[in-house]
């Protein structure tokens, strides 16, 4: 009963091993990302941008919030990448911003994702009436465009780094939601379920046991190209002036800085934009990727 | 046919209503309440406060408020702002032509630059010109678009002064308000065009491998005739849906886009009224922005299926 053509569909030897087995694949996947050389660089991308994001306090040649006479200053051997409006290092500016970004986005997408998988998994096994709230429910979130979601709730809850997490967070429920319910409800149908449960096994055993570790790859993708899409938003109302809020530096509300001295320098403007647009750049190329390494018959179909 | 554009029809009705109901939240979820946080800490004359609450309808239990929201709101009864004292539709429908102009405008832009590069892009596939149009489409995709405004404007306004960077240039005719509109629409139909290029490359692609395709060419057609009549029509058809869905999108993207260069619509508008904590305005804007862009893929879905004979047949 083992096949080798698809690997990911659980075996007993998978029961009997299964830290090994799941050790075994990832091992197997990054070899396959690290093969195709755009997954290749989206992975070094993502390992740099995160290794800057925690390593920013050693790597910081300066407190991000320090200020100085050298307003606006042109990038010298003092600030490498230049001075913003304040006389802040911008270097050490996007490197925090780095932390800030890469911090809200993974808590985001790690609860929305959470939360999402359960809402998916309950709507998709359990199907009924569970399935008749949740999925109207995930529906009409669909049908509100991502940011005036986001923005409807920090308008009410006031701009701030909590109100920015929780916004974020409602807006990225349903797609992990919508995924998990149909990979369950196919799953659901496979004889292999359909054994466990006449043996007997319990409900909550047949999810834990069948329909998530079957839902992994999806999920996975999933989560990759929401960090890239989260970090998007995250730099959009920062920018708009409704997420992290100053002294902290977030790339979103440097631009917005940036911007009103842009006839005097422009690297506070270029800076930040170069930052976002590398690490979305990287997240999304991971996540191309980690699509067509776990499973073929994803390609080519575009998440959102 | 009928039935099916009826169904369709009727599934918008609950989400309408969910909008709605998200709307009414917005006010409610404000910590405290909406007359702390419009009067702050100075005034307390309990008066005005009970004046205030009523004006909200706070008074009531939350169904009633709801009730009576939801009936001024059939009405066409927006509230009015709490700063101008100006009914809140009055001026949404003021500012909805630019926002319009703006969206209607990128997605041209969009289509102009998508599909010519995409179908460059599949028949001379792996050229150089394949593999910049590749990247361009990548980086399009990464890149925030308020960024790319504020290169543009460094680009074209501060360094080569060509075209104004901020308003809409009302009052300055045809070709000067043409001006000022040319940046936004690029800046908003970037991402659009980097999405619908991809889609135009693949499915390029993927028709020019048909059977037909290759009678086509049996028959001694010249390659750019077996493009244009033969494979062109239908490569397009999924590139027309991806646009479709991303049209209602665009109307999200025109809040920032709007920011950054000062245009006069709804997007500047909501966020004013953020900023000013005008929740009326807030409510009103979001509200109306979600109800359109839920009509807007409604009547997307509905041309598509009329447009594509295939889905006529009534599955």
């Amino acid at each position: 009963m083992v096949t080798e053509v698809a690997p990911d569909r659980p075996t007993r030897r998978r029961a009997q091993e299964p830290l090994a087995r799941a050790g075994r694949r990832t091992a197997q996947v990054l070899r396959q990302i690290m093969r195709d050389r755009v997954g290749a660089i989206g992975l070094v991308i993502v390992v740099l941008m995160t290794g800057a994001a925690v390593l920013a306090p050693l790597i910081a040649p300066y407190d991000p919030t320090a200020m100085s006479n050298q307003r606006l200053a042109s990038p010298s051997g003092t600030f490498l990448l230049g001075a913003d409006e304040a006389g802040r290092d911008l270097l050490s500016r996007a490197l925090y911003g780095a932390r800030t970004s890469l911090t809200v986005s993974l808590i985001v997408v790690t609860c929305a994702g959470a939360i999402g998988v359960l809402l998916g998994l309950l709507a998709g096994f359990y199907r009924g009436f569970l399935d008749a709230i949740i999925t109207p429910a995930t529906d009409i979130m669909f049908s509100f465009p991502t940011l005036l979601l986001a923005l409807a709730v920090v308008a009410a809850r006031g701009p701030g780094t909590e109100n920015l997490i929780l916004a974020l967070v409602i807006v990225f429920i349903p797609s992990f939601a919508r995924i998990v319910r149909g990979t369950a409800m196919s799953i659901r149908r496979e004889p292999y379920v359909e054994s466990g449960q006449a043996v007997g096994l319990s409900n909550t055993r047949l999810i834990l046991k069948y329909i998530l570790p079957n839902s992994i790859a999806p999920i996975a993708v999933q989560f990759t190209t929401s960090l890239a899409y989260a970090i998007l938003i995250e730099a959009s109302l920062g920018y708009l002036g409704l997420g992290v809020q100053p002294p902290q530096p977030s790339w979103g509300s440097m631009l917005s800085n940036g911007k009103s001295f842009m006839e005097i320098s422009v690297w506070p403007s270029v800076v930040p934009g170069i930052c976002i647009m590398i690490t979305v750049l990287g997240f999304n190329l991971l996540g191309d990727t980690l699509r067509d390494a776990l499973d073929p018959r994803l390609r080519g179909r575009s998440s959102r | 046919m009928l039935r099916m554009t009826l169904i369709r029809l009727l599934s918008v009705v609950p989400v309408l209503f969910g909008i709605s109901v998200i709307s009414f939240l917005v006010i409610r979820m404000i910590p405290g309440d909406v007359i702390s946080s419009i009067m702050g800490q100075d005034f307390g004359d309990p008066a005005v406060e009970a004046e205030l609450r009523r004006y909200f309808g706070l008074d009531m239990p939350v169904h009633e408020q709801f009730l009576r929201w939801l009936g001024a709101l059939l009405q066409g009864d927006l509230g009015t702002s709490m700063r101008t004292g100006q009914p809140v539709l009055e001026e949404i429908m003021q500012r909805f032509p630019s926002t319009l102009l703006l969206a209607v405008s990128a997605l041209v832009v969009s289509i102009l630059i998508s599909i010519p590069l995409g179908v460059i892009s599949a028949t001379k596939r792996n050229g150089l010109l394949d593999a910049g149009t590749r990247i361009g489409s990548l980086i399009g995709l990464s890149l925030p678009n308020f960024w790319l405004g504020i290169l543009l404007v460094y680009v074209f306004s501060v360094s080569l002064g060509w075209l104004p960077s901020q308003g809409a240039g009302e009052g300055e005719g045809f070709w000067g308000s043409l001006k000022y509109l040319l940046l936004p629409a690029i800046t908003l139909g970037a991402s659009l065009a980097a999405i619908s290029m991809r889609m135009t490359r693949s499915s390029m692609l993927e028709v020019l491998n048909q059977d037909y395709v290759r009678t086509a060419r049996a028959k001694g057609l010249a390659e750019r005739v077996v493009v244009a009549r033969h494979a062109l029509r239908n490569s397009l058809i999924p590139v027309v849906t991806v646009i479709g869905i991303q049209a209602g999108a665009l109307l999200g993207g025109t809040v920032i886009v709007e920011q950054v260069f000062a245009w006069p619509g709804l997007g500047t508008m909501v966020i004013r009224g953020i900023s000013q904590r005008d929740y009326p305005v807030v409510q009103g804007t979001l509200l109306f922005l979600a109800f359109f862009y839920v009509v807007v893929n409604l009547v997307v879905d509905l041309l598509y299926t009329y447009l594509d004979p295939r889905l006529r047949s009534g599955h």
